[in-house]
């Protein structure tokens, strides 16, 4: 192979990115050694298996890849402003609406939210750790190595342009040749590892390891989103797993899964890519639905309307989720009964959704609201979510979505779910949650301008989009027709609004650690569950000891007591985790692994495997079982961070 | 993470991180059923899809599936048997059980192995054609499972003489039990939608 055919070559832009990433690399690796840090990095992060830590580290690289999808959005809007641009040429253009679509929601969406998870659901329940803290840390760095392994694509070998959905027979080999697609698949492969491994460590973690006394129905709301989310991603992933296995072994084996010879199927790919797709996007947005109801509750002053009628309404959507996926392809042409029976039980869904929608506004009717930052996402999320719910009702009538099938009508639909779903409540639940990570809160009038950037820019980017598609023009095409063009223009405009809220939000996280008062107590926000109940910052082990809990928003219950998590008279020694470097150097190996899959060096990519499989033993046989941590300085810890 | 470790009751589950490790190999086996579901899926929608290769029923034959099958099954038995002598506290009874069981499963691979190179003389390839693909990364994906089973024993089997019986060796045993027990029933699966179906149709 040429250096030139392994490099991407050719285009300013990339040889700009190039450059940037050299330049951004030196210097961290500049600062790391003049600060003499590398000792710290390895010790502090690289091998820590401390759920908050791990936390900070999702949150850290799902805003790095936030940016690197903004980016690939603002240079969509720019080509589509007017008619006959030449920012991108097609295939370029093809190429970004990939990458954006894919980081947004694999490497952005989900890490971000599976962060705050990482963060909160222990402290919610009042439990020192993940059950399985070392599958935790084997989780992020897959996700991060699958992240990087993909990100690199834009640089090295070309970056996959067959869209998220990585449709066959375009994303086969006969049509789409070369390690593109091949990023895709071994991307989402590495990646999906960690988020299954996610999904059952939550799940025992919060069957398990509940504070004495909380019931299932005592659990903060949040954390019974991120069950049923865990739920969901058990029974999905699976479907990926296969579904990118299956198509990888189609590119580099030479099988006929989704091929047009040997009798193969290429609509077989569409049907399970949606059988894990339709469960994904539940499994972004339920959990920032458990976020908004902590927040909506902590900032009407009331305990959240209706708790056991979102919870079930929680459980009944993912039910649903799997049963639902045709109506991504109703225009296959199935047939009139199975686009009717699809039809229906998408329409279904808005019905749970409908009561979660009631039971927010139920909680805020007759309260004392404080407008603060993370409520104000809140708010905005009721209103603009509905739009697009509604929408989706609309798309899900198979006989209309005939018309608006692949159209910008479409796009603008998913985007206001996603983004006033996913996205506002990742920045609601940063902001609500900050102070418990960080020990301060973030500023609040920066934090508004931000907010209102983004939220004005998102409406006036998205809102045309709804009468452009409505208009006739389709998603994915890189040029568009004059009568397109000043609903573009505006939607270019609010795109690069929301770009100055995403800055005026980072900017916020520099100011803050710069200016921000320090939080003295642990209850930042006066609030209602376990989490607010631990010192700030969190002790590495969370709680000392624990009240026995009886029931729903345990710490209101233990304010009103008196009661706290530091009981001198029943403190024993703590048993925590000792860290380690095998995930890193694990997921290192499977990286390596995947990335000569990617190239389809068959031989290197055996060598990865066999030092995968090498650490795993290696694991195998590691007894280490942690450590003590002694009364005595649990008792130092405790009264330096209480003040006592 | 509690210390206090129960007196009572098998010795696997006595301790909260064991009785933590079993539930999360339970729930990690229903993902495994999710996945062999969407094989078994895509093998069910790709049936009958040959084009220039030989169809199944000239090539599956009765004899040696139910070779397989029968090691496989038996070997599932002397599994259970193991961990019966595990709970007995007998340390030397469950290893020679557990050597048994592996060496069933290697007979069992074996005869994949060869059922394999004979399927690609006769011209059914990977490549051959969507339902020979199918059928290969199906059947496979068990061999492989079976494959890793056996690796992962004989790591376990290394630590039980090092270290006996105890909480963790124990758990680990006990799981990967459960790993195989559900190997065989995916099995029987195999046998009888892949094999005895494609035989008669």
């Amino acid at each position: 192979m040429q250096l030139d055919e392994f490099f991407v070559t050719g285009e300013p832009l990339i040889y700009g990115g190039m450059v940037s990433i050299v330049l951004v690399t030196s210097a961290i690796i500049f600062l790391l050694t003049y600060l003499k840090r590398w000792g710290w990095l390895w010790r502090e992060w690289l091998t820590t298996v401390d759920h908050k830590k791990i936390g900070i580290m999702y949150i850290l690289s799902a805003l790095a890849m936030l940016f690197r999808g903004g980016v690939d959005a603002l240079m969509m809007r720019v080509q589509l402003a007017f008619p006959n641009m030449n920012f991108l040429n097609s295939q370029h253009y093809n190429e970004i609406f990939t990458t954006h679509g894919t980081v947004m929601i694999i490497f952005m969406a989900m890490p971000f939210l599976v962060g705050l998870m990482n963060i909160i659901v222990p402290l919610q329940i009042g439990a020192r750790d993940f059950a399985f803290p070392f599958v935790n840390a084997v989780s992020f760095w897959s996700f991060f190595f699958g992240a990087m392994l993909f990100n690199i694509s834009f640089v090295i070998g070309g970056s996959p342009d067959a869209g998220w959905t990585s449709y066959t027979p375009l994303a086969g080999a006969a049509l789409s040749p070369g390690p593109g697609q091949n990023f895709y698949l071994m991307g989402l492969q590495l990646a999906g590892i960690g988020t299954l491994a996610t999904g059952i460590n939550l799940m025992v973690t919060i069957l398990k390891m509940r504070a004495p006394g909380m019931k299932m129905f005592d659990m903060p709301i949040f954390t019974w989103s991120t069950l049923v989310t865990s739920f969901i991603i058990i029974f999905a992933f699976p479907i990926l797993t296969v579904a990118l296995a299956l198509l990888t072994i189609d590119r580099i084996f030479g099988s006929q899964f989704f091929t047009l010879t040997g009798e193969g199927m290429p609509m077989m790919w569409a049907n399970l890519f949606w059988m894990w797709g339709h469960p994904e996007v539940y499994i972004v947005i339920l959990p920032a639905f458990g976020i908004f109801s902590e927040i909506i509750a902590t900032f009407a002053r009331k305990q959240l309307f209706g708790y056991k009628a979102m919870v079930w309404s929680m459980i009944l959507i993912a039910g649903l989720s799997f049963l639902v996926w045709v109506h991504h392809f109703f225009t296959m042409g199935a047939g009139a009964l199975v686009n009717s029976v699809f039809s229906v039980s998408t329409m279904l869904i808005a019905v749970p959704t409908g009561v979660k929608i009631f039971n927010w506004l139920a909680t805020l009717y007759k309260s004392r609201i404080q407008m603060t930052t993370a409520m104000m996402w809140s708010l905005a999320f009721i209103p603009s979510f509905v739009i697009g719910g509604v929408t989706g009702v609309m798309l899900g009538m198979a006989a209309a979505d005939y018309q608006f099938h692949n159209s910008y009508f479409l796009i603008a639909h998913f985007h206001y779910v996603l983004i006033a779903g996913t996205v506002f409540a990742c920045f609601a639940g940063l902001v609500y949650w900050y102070p418990k990570m960080f020990g301060h809160k973030l500023n609040e009038r920066i934090g508004k301008h931000s907010f209102w950037w983004f939220l004005i820019g998102f409406h006036v980017c998205f809102f045309p989009q709804y009468f452009v598609g409505l208009d006739g023009m389709p998603r994915r095409v890189f040029a568009i027709l004059p009568e397109w063009m000043p609903l573009n223009v505006i939607s270019t405009v609010g795109a690069f609004g929301m770009g100055v809220g995403f800055v005026i939000f980072v900017y916020n996280i520099y100011y803050s650690y710069r200016y921000s008062k320090r939080e003295e107590k642990g209850d930042a926000w006066d609030g209602r569950t376990l989490e607010w109940a631990t010192p700030t910052p969190v002790p590495f082990y969370n709680f000392a000891t624990l009240p026995e809990i009886n029931g729903r928003d345990a710490f209101l219950s233990m304010k009103k007591n008196n009661e706290t998590t530091f009981d001198e008279e029943r403190l024993e020694p703590i048993h925590m985790p000792s860290n380690t470097g095998q995930p890193i150097i694990m997921m290192a190996i499977l990286a390596f692994a995947s990335f000569a899959l990617v190239f389809e060096w068959i031989g290197l990519a055996v060598i990865g495997l066999i030092g995968t499989l090498i650490m795993m033993g290696i694991r195998s046989f590691d007894y280490d079982d942690g450590y003590h941590v002694e009364v005595d300085e649990i008792k130092k810890i405790e009264r330096s961070a209480r003040g006592l | 993470m509690s210390t206090h470790e129960l007196k009572t009751g098998p010795l696997e589950y006595r301790t909260q991180e064991g009785q933590m490790s079993i539930l999360g190999f339970w729930i990690f086996l229903g993902a495994e059923v999710v996945l062999f579901s969407t094989l078994f899926a895509t093998y069910a929608v790709l049936f009958g899809r040959t084009a220039d290769a030989p169809v199944p029923a000239d090539l599956f034959e009765p004899g040696i599936t139910l070779v397989m099958t029968f090691l496989l099954l038996t070997s599932s038995f002397t599994c259970g048997l193991a961990i019966h002598q595990m709970r007995a506290g007998s340390l030397k009874g469950l290893i020679t059980w557990l050597v048994i069981t592996l060496g069933l499963g290697l007979g069992f691979l074996g005869f994949e192995i060869y059922e394999f190179i004979h399927y690609a003389h006769e011209g059914a390839t990977l490549q051959s054609s969507s339902f020979w693909s199918a059928f290969f990364v199906l059947a496979g994906t068990h061999g492989v499972h079976v494959t890793l089973g056996i690796g992962w024993a004989v790591l376990l089997i290394i630590q039980l003489v090092k270290r006996g019986l105890t909480p963790v060796t124990s758990r680990k045993v006990f799981v990967i039990s459960l790993y195989w027990h559900f190997l065989d029933v995916i099995w029987i699966f195999i046998f009888t939608s892949v094999y005895l179906i494609g035989m008669v149709v």
